[in-house]
């Protein structure tokens, strides 16, 4: 189960219909200390690149944008207690919420993990 | 930073870069017939003579007369220690700062102030201030609607028809749509307020005291709603509160009110302040400014703003509001009013009140033709049925100097001959006593 990143800096696991959303390492660190996660509403339906979320930290508040459409049918209630989640572990405990009915052909226009580390150095 | 006014040579640059002749030009576009000739001011005179011209006004007319009336501003009596710590120029500046470096004094005021409407509405958090009573209440509706994700505001005709405006010009851009629920009578409809509560509601909105005067206990609203997946706004009256169940005790997610009642002196409409209080796992939904208390890096307690995240500034066109002030100086006169007072002093103020318009409102109410028409409890407000127009009736106990109450007709078809009478602690039995002669006479002569 391969993961594929945004050029926004989240990322996104398919694993059959479903999907888990979160935000990137590399988005985790620059935005430092997170203070608070503003999880989705379960049921609520995305389109791929529509707002899904928002995270507060001590630089910055920031959109999350769902890498995929879908309807959010889990969201990790641990960030409500425990939003430093996400700095910890972005990319595996730190998961925002999870999508159903996600559209595998979507992701042909994201990156892969090469292709997303390749998109970092070029940010630097 | 200077005020200075531009000088005449800055105005001719000014005039030669627009290409304007004269300061008078720019003014051409209004058509004549549109300009004042003249603003009829008097001819200038000393600061002597004018201050005896101010004082004879302040004097005469407006203030002599004695009000009975409320509908959401109140003549309650203000402690002199409000205007001495509010009017310190510490306070008293034109801007409220917000460093903490260098406004330690102000935070903490705000800071207590939004304890003091904590403690008073029953509830966890409140912010730093809103603007008035009116958008107050249309600002928890625009809350509600971002924490249910719903769209639709379910309204009780109930609650003072001027923040029912605010509120439907609030949404009336929005795709949210208001359900007003007619009164029974002076009461709430809580059946009907129950039975319109839908999958789409994001809150019902009701007022206690109503705007009839009539005080319920919406708990059961609340479990209602709550079980249909809505919030409950009540709107207050604080100084109600020092003997009506509060909006906590009921179950309302969202307190709202009008704040002048808390040691702000009528001044012909305002300022004043609106106050907002909510539970804290809705905190992030709240509108404004909110103060926190926190530890400097030596460990002392310190005042700071906190959570600006859902704040303008930082979250532009996605803020929870767009208001991006408060109302620290009316909020701060709220704060003294509420300390002076204390928890008994506010139990002993609401008890005065109350008092005081049973006393009114059994004399009113047997007179020759006038009933009262609340069916249940009433705070310091009740309503008068009277045998002629009410606005007639109001109209002439004005020139015998005495402001009767708000005749109803005017936001209620049908209510033409009914009139609030509102009676504070600050109405003498004399004064009450001589409202029932002018009324009697009024009516019947």
């Amino acid at each position: 189960m391969s993961m594929y990143f945004t050029k926004e800096h989240e990322w996104v696991k398919v694993d059959g219909a479903q999907a888990t959303v979160g935000i990137s390492e590399h988005a985790a660190h620059e935005l430092g200390d997170i203070t608070f996660v503003e999880l989705p509403q379960m049921g609520k339906i995305v389109k791929q690149f529509d707002t899904l979320a928002g995270i507060e930290s001590v630089k910055a508040a920031s959109d999350i944008y769902s890498p995929v459409s879908g309807k959010v049918i889990q969201v990790n209630d641990k960030l409500e207690e425990a939003p430093e989640l996400v700095n910890e572990s972005a990319e595996d405990l730190g998961w925002i919420c999870k999508l159903e009915g996600a559209d595998l052909a979507e992701l042909s226009s994201l990156m892969d993990a090469a292709a997303y580390a390749q998109y970092l150095k070029g940010l630097e | 930073m200077g005020y200075c006014p531009n000088t005449p040579e800055e105005i001719r640059e000014m005039l030669v870069v627009i290409g304007a002749g004269s300061v008078e030009d720019l003014f051409s576009p209004i058509p004549e017939a549109l300009r004042a000739k003249s603003f009829e001011l008097p001819a200038g005179m000393s600061e002597f003579e004018l201050m005896g011209i101010m004082r004879e006004k302040a004097t005469t007319g407006g203030s002599e007369i004695v009000p009975f009336i409320g509908g959401g501003i109140y003549d309650h009596i203000i402690p002199a220690a409000v205007d001495h710590l509010a009017g310190r120029a510490e306070f008293y500046t034109a801007y409220t700062p917000y460093q903490p470096e260098c406004s330690q004094g102000t935070l903490q005021a705000l800071y207590e102030y939004q304890s003091a409407i904590c403690r008073l509405t029953g509830l966890e958090a409140s912010n730093a201030s809103l603007y008035d009573g009116g958008t107050a209440v249309a600002e928890a509706a625009l809350m509600a609607l971002r924490i249910t994700g719903r769209n639709a505001i379910v309204l009780d005709a109930s609650v003072n028809p001027l923040h029912r405006e605010v509120v439907c010009g609030y949404l009336a851009s929005l795709s949210a749509g208001v359900c007003q629920v007619p009164p029974a009578g002076c009461e709430s409809d809580l059946e009907l307020l129950m039975g319109s509560i839908t999958s789409e509601t994001a809150a019902v909105i009701v007022q206690n005291p109503n705007f009839f005067g009539s005080v319920a206990d919406f708990t059961a609203l609340a479990a209602k709603a709550h079980e249909q997946g809505a919030l409950l706004i009540v709107t207050c009256y604080p100084v109600a509160l020092g003997l009506v169940k509060s909006p906590g005790e009921m179950g309302a997610d969202i307190a709202v009110g009008e704040g002048q009642s808390l040691g702000n002196t009528l001044s012909f409409g305002g300022p004043y302040f609106g106050f907002i209080a909510t539970r804290k796992r809705f905190i992030r939904n709240l509108p404004g400014r909110i103060v926190g208390e926190t530890v400097d890096k030596e460990g002392r307690c310190g005042y700071v703003l906190t959570l600006q995240a859902r704040e303008q500034h930082i979250k532009r066109h996605k803020a929870t509001s767009n208001i991006c002030s408060n109302q620290s100086l009316c909020a701060l006169r709220g704060l003294i009013f509420a300390a002076a007072l204390g928890k008994q002093g506010f139990e002993d103020l609401a008890t005065l009140n109350f008092d005081k318009a049973q006393y009114a409102k059994g004399l009113f109410s047997a007179l020759k033709g006038v009933s009262v028409l609340n069916a249940g409890a009433t705070f310091n407000e009740f309503t008068l049925a009277l045998p002629k127009p009410a606005a007639q009736v109001v109209t002439r106990l004005l020139d015998a100097g005495v402001a009767a109450g708000v005749p109803l007709g005017g936001y209620y078809p049908g209510l033409e001959h009914a009139i609030v009478v509102t009676v504070t602690e600050k109405r003498t039995k004399a004064e009450i006593d001589q409202l029932a002669g002018l009324l009697e006479e009024a009516l019947w002569n």
